[in-house]
């Protein structure tokens, strides 16, 4: 068993991109703004559909926007362990 | 709080007012007056036909007067839009509305199983479809604050 994370740089990217507001971030994908902040907050997972809007916003790849991590339930339980 | 939870939160306390309010209306018009009515059929029927139209009109009104007050105070439009968050937690919180009241529903059924009074199984249906309707709304609320 493994848990799965996936997390974004949206922030960061409206930061760079002339700090774009979250309203104009959501007016850009069709959503509302309380879904970019849940999005951002890792909140809420995003459809691959409205993550590839949001990466069309910034016109980067997918993969520059979202990214995705595996942890190990095993890795985890030895971190406990030595704790 | 935003917009979305503030209906969410109307609509909760709208259905206790409603709720409350038609419960006060039949008792003290029929119930009061004769008991004997609770092994009406015909009148379980007809308590149960006016509820909805009664709840849908009454929900409209509110979320008008709301919409109208809280454009006054805040100055906000309420939000329209619906996203596949929304959906997706309106879904969720209709699953868990499904379920309390198919548990009403047991409980409704059971009580004529082991030979309760007919009233009994009216009230368990009415009761656990106000109790869904409510714990629906709180579920929305959670979703939206703690996300999933």
């Amino acid at each position: 068993m493994s848990q799965q994370l996936i997390s974004n740089h949206i922030r960061k990217l409206r930061f760079n991109a002339d700090e774009m507001t979250q309203q104009a971030l959501a007016d850009k994908t069709g959503v509302t703004r309380q879904t970019i902040v849940a999005i951002e907050n890792g909140k809420y997972f995003p459809t691959l559909e409205l993550a590839f809007r949001i990466a069309r916003v910034f016109n980067l790849p997918l993969e520059e926007v979202f990214s995705f991590h595996v942890e190990e339930d095993t890795k985890q339980t030895t971190e406990k362990k030595i704790k | 709080m935003d917009n979305k939870e503030k209906q969410i939160l109307v609509t909760a306390i709208s259905l206790v007012l409603i709720f409350g309010c038609y419960a006060l209306y039949v008792y003290n018009k029929y119930i009061a007056m004769n008991f004997a009515i609770l092994n009406d059929f015909k009148f379980w029927g007809i308590a149960f036909l006016i509820l909805i139209p009664v709840t849908i009109v009454a929900q409209i009104i509110i979320h008008i007067i709301f919409a109208i007050i809280n454009k006054m105070v805040t100055n906000e439009d309420m939000v329209t839009l619906r996203d596949e968050r929304d959906k997706l937690i309106e879904l969720k919180a209709i699953q868990i509305s499904h379920w309390i009241f198919t548990l009403g529903f047991l409980l409704a059924m059971g009580s004529q199983a082991i030979g309760m009074p007919h009233y009994s199984m009216f009230i368990t249906l009415i009761v656990s479809g106000f109790i869904s309707g409510i714990i629906s709304e709180i579920a929305k609320i959670y979703f939206y604050r703690k996300g999933f």
